[in-house]
């Protein structure tokens, strides 16, 4: 450190003065909405504050760095320290599905949740050691520059191009609708609205100032996002324990959880709810096996049903329930299959007990215990090679003022990221215990008001149905989805409605931050390496970053469109993300560095080889890809290879892009001076 | 002069492929093992956590970040020295 130029020190410090005013402004704001929430300001009120006052701060930031310089533009100008870069990487990283997706998952599934925490984490072991360091020694501006330059001409970088679009824009897509969907639920503002208000604060920051404006909005906005998980984590802990430490408080808390757990199984009005499920079940088995007939007589009985409430002045909501179940009804004899089936396994699924929260392996799917093994093991592989292959996190290490620096910046990534990571299995537990003691066994008549607001929001979200009418609330009744655990997460623990508000803001932040990085990414492949690089190579600096921002726009407005056609499964186009870049960035710029002998024509096979074996997984694997795109009706078995499930298509990629590119490179070996100069001065210490 | 210097890389880099294998192995180990072994581990208790629980959740990231953390400042004084050298070589 101490031989770092006095700019540089003086820089850090003027640095560290400037986010300790804006963290505690932050925390002042906080605090004077929680003083209006005493003095009786509309809840409405309050979460139009958190999105109007964050937004406004991010699109401050961003007008303060505008900039035209290319050098600037792409790659902040090289001067960003490690530890902004590491906390500018880490809200980088952290997406919608990291804030919200795995405190849920842990939350629904407990042992088996931690895949995600191992995998998001262990692949930033690979980014120091086999990445980082190299691609901020080569120090150009982006991935497919490395790939044009490491191996010559320009179809490795076209190729790089296209993976570069596929990942980043399916992940882009994810996160603009995560964007919709809190500022819909925090203001009450229709969802197609909440994304071009959000896209506003993407855009003047990626739009002005480039990869120096988003580095700076992202240290900004990863401050945010700490806070609001911190936060009610902390007061969740400290109610229940006593215990201000999370961690500490949620492994006293998890023995009360497993006794509860043992309890729930064996009690004997949850066994009766859970026979209902059960009947149900095979009530739709029964369907499903009655076809084609059943689909007449069903509809016939459903009719008749609807017309008799009607002559018996039932009640509304009942006749109501009857019609829309009735225009509901799948309109063919294979859609009745399809939806017949699923909703068979559904009731299944919830016939069954609870599965012990710290159980390894445990399933409640009727999976078998090696299966859900492999499947584990296949899925951390796959998101820790993901990680160290997904260009928007890669580009990070460009940023920073020297290899060195490269090296400590991931450190500071992989901290800040574990603040985060590491309370959220605490989290998850502290929820279940609420939700365990609190919610399981009150009455019907006074249930809480999240229960009846999430409710409404959305039936896949929180569900809780009275099966067996006896008025109490047993735990088979409830049906929660995996974004409630947050979102909703100090409602449920009896916090102030401000927390509520901070943790949708940090939802936003964690999304529109990686939206920017996201959007940076794939408009400087775009303009960057296929404009400029392929197409017209004499452009000034003025005009490429002129174009750029063009295409910048554009991309953004195509990932809005996109993103209010509902896509179909945002989980998975996070997971197929992480696929891609798994089987085609990783093998190649591993091999690139470490080894002289890999060539063009390897690169080309490997990345084309990667993806297509992926791809052609994910489709013959995943019911719905597979009933879009070849047709089969998703009621038919998958056919799954060792067990492992298509979000880890990856697993299979990633070992067939390393045999290309290594066979097809000694096929064609052919020894390049330049590339071979290149390769060795990457190597150099520096 | 030039090939005690080229020497020297060549070193260097060596160094730098056995520390990575090195850390590698230790990052498989901490990763693979104790979820492949995660139904028979969960019996121990640690920090009142089960073993496997607690491994997965918090013991293998922090080890990841001290991974992370070591190769960093290890290749870092390594690059001090080699910088140092080839000043004092011209």
């Amino acid at each position: 450190m101490s031989q770092e130029p006095l700019s540089q020190r003086s820089l850090n410090a003027q640095l560290f003065r400037g986010y300790a005013a804006y963290t505690l402004g932050f925390c002042l704001l906080v605090l004077l909405l929680a003083l209006f929430e005493i003095m009786g300001l509309a809840r409405q009120w309050i979460g139009y504050a958190f999105l109007l006052v964050t937004v406004a701060l991010y699109a401050g930031i961003g007008i303060m760095c505008r900039t035209s310089d290319p050098v600037e533009y792409y790659v902040a100008g090289r001067r960003v320290p490690a530890v902004f870069n590491g906390m500018a990487t880490a809200a980088d990283w952290m997406s919608v599905a990291s804030f919200i997706g795995v405190a849920g998952t842990l939350y629904l599934t407990g042992y088996n949740g931690l895949a995600y925490i191992l995998g998001w984490t262990g692949g930033y072991v690979l980014v120091a050691l086999f990445l980082a360091p190299y691609l901020r020694k080569f120090g150009r501006y982006t991935i497919p520059d490395f790939l044009g330059a490491r191996f010559g001409g320009n179809w490795p970088r076209l190729l790089g191009v296209l993976c570069a679009v596929l990942c980043s824009f399916t992940y882009l897509v994810a996160q603009i609708y995560g964007v919709g969907i809190i500022t819909t639920r925090m203001t009450g503002i229709s969802f197609e609205l909440g994304i071009f208000i959000a896209l506003g604060g993407v855009l003047v920051c990626s739009f002005l100032g480039g990869m120096r404006a988003v580095t700076w909005t992202q240290v900004g906005q990863y401050i945010i996002l700490l806070i609001a998980y911190l936060v009610p984590v902390v007061w969740l802990a400290v109610k229940q324990t006593g215990e201000p430490l999370p961690q500490v408080a949620a492994s006293s808390v998890l023995q009360q959880v497993s006794e509860r757990e043992h309890e729930l199984t064996h009690d004997q009005s949850e066994l009766a709810v859970r026979a209902l499920w059960q009947a149900r079940a095979e009530m739709m088995q029964t369907r499903v096996s009655g076809l084609p007939e059943t689909y007449e007589t069903e509809q016939q009985k459903l009719r008749l049903q609807l017309l008799r409430a009607r002559a018996n002045d039932a009640p509304m909501g009942e006749v109501r329930n009857l019609e829309r179940e009735l225009a509901a009804y799948p309109k063919s004899v294979e859609d009745a299959r399809m939806a017949w089936s699923k909703a068979r396994d559904d009731y299944a699924v919830r016939a069954t007990a609870p599965q012990p929260h710290a159980a390894p392996f445990a399933s409640r799917t009727f999976e078998l215990t090696d299966a859900v093994r492999n499947n584990f093991l296949a899925i951390v592989l796959c998101l820790m090679m993901g990680t160290a292959g997904l260009p928007h996190i890669l580009m990070r290490s460009f940023t920073t003022p020297s290899v060195d620096a490269a090296r400590k910046s991931v450190f500071w990534s992989l901290f800040f990221i574990l603040l985060l990571y590491l309370t959220a299995p605490a989290l998850a537990i502290l929820v279940k215990f609420e939700i365990y003691t609190d919610l399981v066994g009150s009455r019907f008549a006074d249930l809480p008001a999240w229960v009846h607001a999430w409710s409404a929001v959305d039936r896949s979200l929180l569900n809780i149905v009275d099966l067996n009418r006896d008025g109490i609330v047993q735990l088979a009744e409830i049906h929660m989805g995996a974004d409630v655990v947050v979102l909703a997460g100090p409602e449920i623990g009896g916090l102030p409605y401000v927390v509520s508000g901070l943790v949708a803001a940090g939802a936003l932040a964690a999304a529109l931050s990686t939206a920017d990085g996201l959007l940076l990414t794939l408009s400087s492949a775009l303009s960057h390496d296929t404009l400029f690089r392929v197409l017209s190579p004499k452009m000034g600096p003025g005009r490429r970053v002129l174009l750029s921002k063009i295409l910048l726009l554009i991309v953004a407005f195509a990932a809005a469109w996109a993103a209010t056609r509902t896509p179909a499964d945002i989980l998975f186009l996070v997971g197929a993300a992480f696929s891609f870049a798994a089987s085609t960035f990783f093998p190649v710029l591993v091999l690139g560095i470490f080894w002289k002998g890999a060539n063009k024509w390897g690169a080309c096979c490997g990345m084309l080889t990667g993806l297509s074996v992926t791809v052609v997984y994910m489709i013959q694997a995943q019911p719905w890809l597979r009933h879009w795109i070849l047709g089969i009706p998703t009621s038919e078995p998958v056919t799954l290879w060792w067990d492992i499930q298509p979000i880890a298509a990856g697993v299979f990629g990633a070992p067939a892009a390393f045999g290309a590119i290594i066979l097809v490179s000694l096929l064609t070996r052919r020894i390049n001076p330049v590339t071979d100069a290149l390769v060795d001065d990457l190597r150099l210490p520096d | 002069m030039r090939s005690a210097q080229a020497y020297s890389r060549t070193r260097y880099w060596r160094h730098n492929i056995l520390l990575i294998v090195g850390l590698l192995c230790l990052w498989c180990l901490v990763t693979f093992v104790p979820a492949y072994y995660a139904l028979d581990l969960s019996q121990y208790l640690i920090f009142g956590w089960p073993f496997s629980f607690w491994m997965a959740a918090f013991g293998a990231p922090l080890f990841f970040l001290s991974i992370v953390g070591f190769y960093a400042w290890w290749m870092g004084s390594c690059d001090q020295r080699a910088r140092r050298a080839s000043q004092a070589g011209d």
